[in-house]
């Protein structure tokens, strides 16, 4: 037992051993954060090479045109990138306002005792997997859509001038609209646990000192609760937008794979996610596969973009709070 | 004195508008939760039958059960455990134990933070263009790996961080015994942190089994008994998503009953492994 603490005192064989061991370890370890990094990489890498031919072949055009022909082998963008910005905005402009109540709720109105159950039960919306949306949304909410929803709005919103023609059209059901929603369900849970738990990260000092002014609970969450957490708050969309910009299941059973470009959100649309899944394993043709894959790198980059956003907004406040949320 | 009345009232009316909307919102929400699982449960139940746990998923409009579906979720599943999880954990390690403030680690904390939000569907391309075009078909193996990359960085935040909580105190201790570092990290650090590994990968567990765009250009399906991942290999994912999108009544049964036995899987995986979580911290 004379051998001490430091290394360098045990005797030759035994303390090379002992380095060696420690050495192989941490190679290990170091490897293993490596390959982290490596599939992102390649992920990336991989998919600007399958991509690549479809890039040259159809040049900017890819970005801009509608058409989409296996027939005559012409690919190219516009109709499932259109969707995909489409269904994500419409899911955002239902996402936002109810997380945010949702937070609200949770940190201000809920009883005590009321507020794990109900955060718990939001929580498990996002544990649903998105197959489960998306066949819910095909044989339950895609009739609820057509028979109820959807003619209203096109003898409602449908006959005003400028706006109508977003919901005019026959009442299928499927399209933007029921994706759009569908999605907005799936991206309420990741937002409103961001928020609910950024709000909670308010110095009790500041809400109480709002209190003793006078503010009303409305009041201090508008003018100290949302200033304080802005960044964290649009971090947390941010990060429902990367979701919905990349959901593939849900969408995929209720947008219909039209390639037709539609104005209306009733109409049938695609998505670039929802385009992969239908159509890749039936691409019978280099060109196809390319264009599908091509379009996988367009998702890659936007959501990469979009995700990094969100995570540099909630690292503000995190470093302001101290600690990582 | 009136006008501050005024204003008092109209304050007072907003607060209460404002708190009511958010108790509107979280209504709202429920309704969809309560919706959607009631719809799942209701559909899923009516179609359970001994046959589902015994019988090979059918031909066009016939009956049948999805027991080498369920098989080959199981083996799927697996694989992406047995590959991605021991990955997880070291990266998670390497992170707690190795790299304190590295910019190195930051930038794996933070690009792991990336993949973990990173569209499914994209890591099934990716997959693909690594483990089915080389090979020339579809197999359980590349399911598996491609399980493995979305159960990956779970594992590696969650790792992490319970690694992060355990006190310094413990790895001074070992050290101070005159143990090797990697001997600290295995006999102190990963036994202290144990719980808390063992929650990630649950959670990782429960977000694989409900995936199924990373199966769909991966293991495909098979409409055969097979427990060889070298082959094409059903799962219950795909068979739903098959299924569900045909025109078949039987096939949509059995979607049904898939669907339930996944959510059932998923949620109980998800909700105890949070449980346990909250109950540590």
């Amino acid at each position: 037992m004379s051998a001490s603490v430091h290394s360098g005192l045990l005797p030759g064989a035994a303390a090379r051993r002992r380095r060696r061991g420690d050495a192989a370890f941490r190679l290990v370890a170091g490897a293993a954060a490596l390959l982290v990094l490596a599939v992102l990489g390649l992920a990336a890498l991989s998919m600007l090479l399958g991509g690549l031919p479809a890039f040259q072949r159809f040049g900017l055009h890819f970005f801009l045109g509608t058409e989409w022909d296996p027939v005559t082998k012409r690919f190219t963008a516009l109709v499932p990138v259109y969707g995909t910005l489409v269904t994500a905005v419409i899911a955002m402009l239902i996402a936002v306002p109810v997380s945010f109540g949702i937070a609200v709720f949770l940190n201000e109105v809920a009883p005590a005792w009321m507020r794990a159950p109900v955060g718990a039960a939001i929580e498990l919306l996002a544990g649903v997997p998105s197959i489960i949306y998306g066949m819910w949304g095909l044989f339950v909410f895609v009739p609820f859509m057509s028979d109820y929803v959807d003619p209203w709005l096109d003898a409602t919103l449908g006959q005003l001038p400028a706006i109508g023609v977003l919901f005019s059209g026959p009442p299928l059901g499927i399209g933007m609209l029921t994706a759009g929603i569908i999605l907005a369900i799936m991206v309420i849970p990741f937002i409103s646990s961001v928020m609910r738990d950024v709000f909670a990260l308010v110095p009790p000092p500041l809400r109480e000192s709002a209190f003793a002014l006078g503010a009303t609970r409305w009041e201090v969450v508008r003018q100290v609760v949302l200033p304080y957490t802005r960044s964290a708050v649009v971090g947390g969309i941010f990060l429902g937008l990367g979701r919905a910009l990349g959901e593939t299941m849900a969408v995929t059973f209720v947008l219909g794979n039209a390639h037709e470009f539609s104005l209306s959100l009733l109409a049938p649309g695609n998505s670039i996610a929802a385009a992969i899944a239908n159509e890749f394993t039936e691409a019978d043709s280099a060109i196809y596969r390319q264009s599908l894959i091509a379009l996988g790198f367009v998702l890659f980059v936007v959501t990469f973009i979009v995700l990094a956003v969100a995570k540099l907004m909630l690292l503000r406040l995190a470093r302001r709070a101290g600690g990582r949320p | 004195m009136s006008a501050s009345r005024a204003l008092h009232r109209r304050r007072h009316v907003v607060n209460v508008i404002g708190l009511g909307l958010a108790t509107l919102a979280t209504l709202f929400g429920l309704i969809w939760l309560v919706w959607i699982l009631g719809t799942t449960l209701y559909n899923g139940v009516s179609a359970i039958s001994p046959h589902l746990f015994t019988q090979m998923t059918p031909p066009p409009g016939d009956s049948g059960g999805l027991l080498n579906a369920i098989v080959g979720s199981a083996i799927i599943i697996a694989l992406g455990i047995v590959l991605g999880a021991p990955v997880g954990v070291m990266a998670g390690t390497f992170l707690a134990e190795y790299a304190h403030g590295r910019a190195f680690a930051e930038i794996v904390r933070f690009l792991n933070d990336i993949l973990l939000s990173a569209p499914s569907i994209i890591i099934g391309l990716f997959v693909y263009t690594l483990a089915v075009r080389p090979v020339g078909h579809f197999s359980g193996w590349a399911g598996g790996v491609a399980l493995a990359v979305v159960l990956l960085p779970v594992v590696v935040r969650t790792s992490d961080e319970t690694m992060r909580l355990v006190p310094s105190a413990l790895r001074e201790a070992a050290l101070a015994l005159g143990a090797p570092k990697w001997r600290m990290v295995a006999q102190v650090i990963w036994p202290a942190a144990r719980t808390g590994i063992v929650t990630g990968i649950l959670l990782g567990i429960a977000r694989i089994s409900g995936e199924t765009a990373p199966l769909l250009f991966t293991a495909l399906n098979n409409q055969y008994w097979t427990a060889n991942p070298a082959n094409p290999m059903a799962n219950i994912p795909v068979v739903i998503f098959q299924f569900a999108l045909s025109p078949y009544d039987q096939w949509h049964q059995l979607a049904w009953a898939g669907a339930l036995l996944m959510t059932v899987v998923v949620l109980v995986l998800s909700v105890g492994a949070r449980a346990a979580l909250r109950r540590r911290s």
